[in-house]
């Protein structure tokens, strides 16, 4: 059956990739999206792994192709809560209610607020800087120096800030920081050759395609180092720059460092619009407040409760490619549940 | 010479426990060690008796601390310790007025209605069976409330009440039956020959309607003098031992006695001055987590039954709310610290360190601590205090800082931590400056009792309280609410309580929380604490901070990294550290000139 | 003749077949959350005694769970129980306890109890 109404809940990738592959096959859309402009968190990335494309490549194919009059878009809305509704749904936001047949959930990530490790002084040290900062300092096209304004000598890599860390909250592993972390340290060391980079890791999850090698240039090219242990904390030194104390787990000796600049590659955390909607619906969750979906091999796409089904980060870490998948698939199922 | 068979069980019973607590104490005093013993000698003859006699009437008799936390449960106790002591006071009164000074057996007042049952004509006999019956109906109420006690224990205030061992329910039972046994006894006697006071003589009456008095007269003073016996027999080996060592300890804390690194004879008197009130057991709050072993009232019995468990030993936060409680005021820290001392493990420590830092030139040292590190925004805004008012300070630990030393203390390993103890002295003392700041209320509270330094010691609430005062930095107020958490190291560690709440007054509007100061809640991070889970502080911690955030403030200002770092972990609460509010508090005040 | 140096020396590999697991069953019986240590060495990176001596936690740790035991005694006292460790371990372990429960593990051997 065609002409079916959707609601999608979310205006990143995998809303959007899901929007214009349902109205292609004949339904009527509503992209609800919270805040002012489409594209999610990938807008805010400068270049993509594992080839450092342009994320606005990504992006303006996807916003060009909802340009579509079975498409239509509500921005600066949040929804606050989904209901049963004659054998469909009604989505509550914004004062509206909108009538649905089915609804996607794409609401994605937040990244994890690196204020909440104090003992890496990120709002406290001056030179401490995550990594969604310095991607904007790229994209800005600014030239990437101290505080202050003078030439980095040496910039730290921290992997896993917010993640794997039991006193952080989040258990689980975020996926994507470690090779966004070598992926940042090139750039970096494209802009800045003469500055040494150092990461700190704890394991390295090179697992997709592309990444390993993206690992092996880092070293090979680029003069990157990787020191396997994780730090504990930073101090801070009279001129701003600060002090690392780690392990070099793999020589079994406490490593100490004077560096310029930190940058803390955070996790991912589950969207505040993600949390708020698996609660208030009463969807089963996954890894903290992560949307889980109906079978984790078989209906990735489905959730808890039958048409409303999940896309995107929502559930979990992803890459982009494997969003946009993850949108395509639950397409296929959007489409199969309609036709019953 | 006025006797009867059964006075037997009763003076026997006594007999053997005056030789018991005279053997008993002897023993203590014996094993205290010369130095400390000399001060019994030193103190006896001084104002020191005197006030150590005062407050057991205070507190042995009257309760008084046990009405202070309820007024029903003050009381019962009192209405039992105090109205025995009477019923025993007047009665050798009265005995001494029927007698005219005459020699009489130590059980004849006891028995004094059976020897004596007539209405007698001698001074004050028209109102002392009255006084004597009045005191019996006090007690009579004390032990009716403690049966009710049993059954419900909430109308004292009390959610829980101390589970006992069969030892304790002899003496108990036996206890609770002897003034009614003495009501019986003294009715029947009263109503065979019409005398006694107001209630005796009343009840005798009614009984003989009924009951063949004859036959059942000397049959229940044999019952009360067994249920005496009873009791006596079985005081030494239950919590009723805690009636004449509680006053033995109240002497021995006059004179300055107390448990100090090791488990000693002083120890064992406080372990057996504790009565198993009860009291302590609402306030412990390894319960939130569904820990009970530990609690303070079984651990003591634990010592005294030698069934201590190295598990349930280091499983307390050594928070001090039970001694805070305690109407005895056992030093349940120092006795669980002693005890872990025991149980510990041989240290073959090699903290052999590099020479001591040498100590830049300054008026001020600054101490940051071991959690003082994990907390960079204190150490921070402490940086940016001291530049503000001018103050050459050095930054003592910024550097290969040696631990304080007393978590090694907590952990029964005393002699470990004088090694870091000498480190840390030798670089204060080398150094010029007047005054040790410290962040960490741990440091602060071994800095100040176990140190022994000639400089001023400050947690850094003092300092910038001081500061405040003597208008070296200037501080506005911001429009912003806040509770203060008092940490148990600063607060009940080291009574600091005044200071951080006057600094705060001056930078925010300042709510209060049901549980302050003294009372003041544990959040659970504690490092006196080895086996519980992180789960478990998790729980402690919540419920914490469930009281502390109960009138919504927006803020919560500990001064305690530990606390600040337990705190913030908790269901998105924003906790400041005092010093970095004041940094805030200092930036606008800047901002304004 | 020149010395070399070449001598036989004791094996100093890892003998997972023939290890005296006594301290290492005891302290995981009293701390099991000692069994998910990932070796991150962030516990060895903040430890205070690190810092001034030579003091490594997490290879003492990892070398007990691998049955090597016999640095021990002389390094296990360098801790001075501050607490550091267990709070930035991301795993979650309570490795003051563990670090406790490793000293009395050395006492009961001592005193033939183990």
């Amino acid at each position: 059956m065609t002409n079916k109404k959707i609601v999608i809940v979310g205006g990143g990738i995998a809303g959007l990739e899901a929007a214009v592959s349902l109205s292609e096959r004949g339904h009527s859309i509503t992209i609800v999206e919270s805040k002012a402009t489409l594209g999610g968190n990938v807008s805010n990335w400068h270049k993509l792994f594992p080839t450092l494309r342009d994320s606005s490549e990504v992006i303006d194919y996807l916003t060009k192709r909802i340009d579509n009059p079975k498409i239509s878009t509500l921005i600066n809305t949040k929804v606050e809560n989904i209901k049963k509704n004659n054998g469909g749904f009604s989505v509550e936001a914004n004062g509206m209610a909108l009538d649905a047949d089915a609804v996607l959930i794409a609401t994605g990530y937040d990244l994890f607020d690196s204020r909440r490790k104090e003992e890496f002084g990120y709002g406290i040290y001056d030179n401490v800087i995550s990594s969604a900062d310095l991607e904007e300092r790229f994209k800005a096209e600014k030239p990437i120096t101290s505080a202050n304004g003078s030439e980095l000598k040496r910039v730290a890599f921290i992997h896993c800030v917010g993640s794997r860390d039991e006193k952080a909250g989040n258990h689980y592993c975020s996926k994507v920081c470690c090779v966004t972390g070598v992926k940042q340290a090139i750039e970096l060391r494209q802009r800045l050759p003469r500055t040494e980079i150092i990461c700190f890791y704890i394991d390295l999850r090179m697992f997709g395609a592309g990444f390993e090698e993206l690992y092996r240039e880092a070293q090979e090219k680029w003069g990157i180092q990787f020191v396997r242990g994780r730090l504990s904390e930073a101090a801070e030194n009279m001129d701003g720059s600060l002090q690392i104390k780690a392990e070099d787990t793999l020589s079994g000796r406490p490593l100490k460092m004077r560096t310029d600049m930190i940058v803390l590659l955070a996790g991912m955390e589950p969207s505040c619009g993600t949390t708020a909607l698996g609660k208030n619906i009463g969807l089963k969750q996954r890894m903290g407040t992560f949307l889980q979906p109906q079978d984790e091999h078989l209906l990735s796409n489905k959730s808890s409760i039958d048409g409303l089904f999940v896309a995107g980060t929502c559930t979990g870490p992803m890459t982009i490619n494997e969003t946009i998948t993850d949108a395509r698939s639950a397409v296929v199922m959007i489409d199969e549940y309609l036709k019953k | 010479m006025n006797f009867e068979f059964f006075v037997l069980p009763f003076s026997i019973g006594l007999v053997f426990l005056l030789g018991a607590l005279l053997f008993t104490f002897i023993n203590w005093i014996v094993k205290i060690e010369k130095g400390e013993r000399q001060k019994i000698g030193d103190g006896i003859f001084t104002h020191k008796t005197l006030s150590a006699l005062k407050e057991v009437f205070m507190e042995s008799l009257i309760h008084r601390k046990i009405f202070k936390r309820n007024p029903l449960l003050g009381y019962m106790h009192m209405s039992l310790a105090f109205g025995w002591f009477l019923l025993i006071v007047v009665g050798d009164i009265e005995v001494k007025f029927f007698n005219g000074g005459g020699f009489k057996a130590p059980y004849y007042p006891v028995f004094f209605r059976y020897f004596e049952p007539a209405p007698h004509h001698y001074f004050g006999s028209t109102v002392f069976p009255h006084i004597m019956d009045f005191l019996l109906l006090v007690v009579l109420s004390g032990v009716a409330l403690a049966l009710f006690k049993r059954i419900k224990s909430s109308i004292y205030g009390l959610r829980k009440t101390t589970k006992l061992r069969l030892g304790d329910r002899i003496a108990l039972y036996s206890l609770w039956a002897v003034f009614p046994l003495r009501l019986l006894a003294e009715s029947i006697t009263s109503g065979l020959y019409n005398s006694g006071g107001f209630m005796t003589h009343n009840l005798g009456l009614a009984l003989a309607g009924f009951l063949p008095l004859q036959h059942l007269d000397v049959l229940v003073w044999w019952l009360y003098s067994i249920a005496l016996g009873l009791f006596f027999i079985t005081l030494p080996i239950s919590r009723y031992m805690h009636i004449p060592t509680e006053v033995m300890l109240i002497f021995l804390r006059k004179y300055g006695l107390q448990t100090r690194k090791y488990y000693t004879s002083v120890s064992e008197v406080e372990v057996f001055s504790c009565s198993r009130c009860g009291l302590c057991i609402d306030r412990c709050q390894l319960p939130d987590a569904q820990i009970v072993k530990p609690i303070s009232v079984y651990f003591i019995r634990s010592v005294r039954n030698n069934s201590i468990d190295s598990k349930t030993l280091y499983n307390c936060m050594l928070c001090g709310r039970c001694t805070e409680s305690c109407p005895v005021g056992i030093d349940v820290n120092a006795l669980r610290i002693a005890k872990r001392e025991e149980f510990n493990i041989k240290n073959k420590f090699t903290y052999d360190f590099e020479k001591p830092v040498v100590p830049a030139h300054s008026k001020v040292l600054y101490f940051a601590g071991c959690m003082g590190h994990l907390t960079p925004g204190v150490i921070k805004s402490m940086k940016h205090i001291f530049e503000a008012a001018g103050e050459n300070y050095w930054f003592m630990d910024q550097d290969k800082g040696v631990c304080c030393g007393r978590p090694l203390m907590m952990a029964g390993q005393y002699n470990a931590a004088l090694q870091l103890m000498n480190h840390n002295r030798a670089i204060i003392n080398r150094s010029d400056a007047q005054l040790l700041v410290t962040s960490c209320p741990i440091c602060y509270k071994v800095f100040k009792d176990k140190y022994n330094l000639k400089i001023k010691v400050m947690h850094h609430s003092e300092y910038i309280n001081y500061l405040i005062e003597n208008k070296r930095i200037d501080v506005r107020k911001m429009d912003v609410s806040a509770v203060y958490h008092d940490p148990c190291e600063l607060g009940r560690g080291s009574e600091v309580y005044a200071e951080p709440r006057s600094v705060l007054n001056k930078i925010v509007t300042l709510k209060t929380s049901s549980q302050e100061q003294e009372k003041a809640l544990c959040c659970g991070g504690s490092l006196g604490n080895f086996e519980i889970q992180n789960s478990q502080r998790t729980q402690i911690r919540d419920k914490a901070l469930n009281v502390l955030m109960a009138n919504k403030p927006d803020i919560l200002v500990t001064s305690c990294p530990l606390c600040k770092r337990t705190f913030a972990k908790g269901n998105h609460v924003e906790v400041k550290d005092i010093a970095e509010l004041v940094k805030e508090a200092m930036v606008k005040a800047n901002v304004m000139i | 003749m020149k010395n070399f140096g070449f001598s036989v020396q004791p094996p100093r590999y890892i003998d997972i077949d023939n290890f005296d697991g006594r301290i290492l069953m005891y302290v995981l019986q009293k701390e099991p959350s000692f069994n998910i240590c990932m070796s991150c060495g962030c516990c060895t990176a903040t430890c205070s005694a690190s810092n001034i001596l030579d003091f490594n936690i997490r290879k003492l740790g990892l070398l007990l769970r691998r049955g090597v035991s016999e640095e021990l005694e002389k390094e296990i006292n360098k801790c001075m129980l501050c607490g550091k460790c267990t709070l930035v371990c991301p795993r979650g372990i309570n490795t003051r306890n563990v670090i406790l429960n490793i000293k009395k593990a050395l006492t009961k051997i001592d005193e033939n109890e183990l």
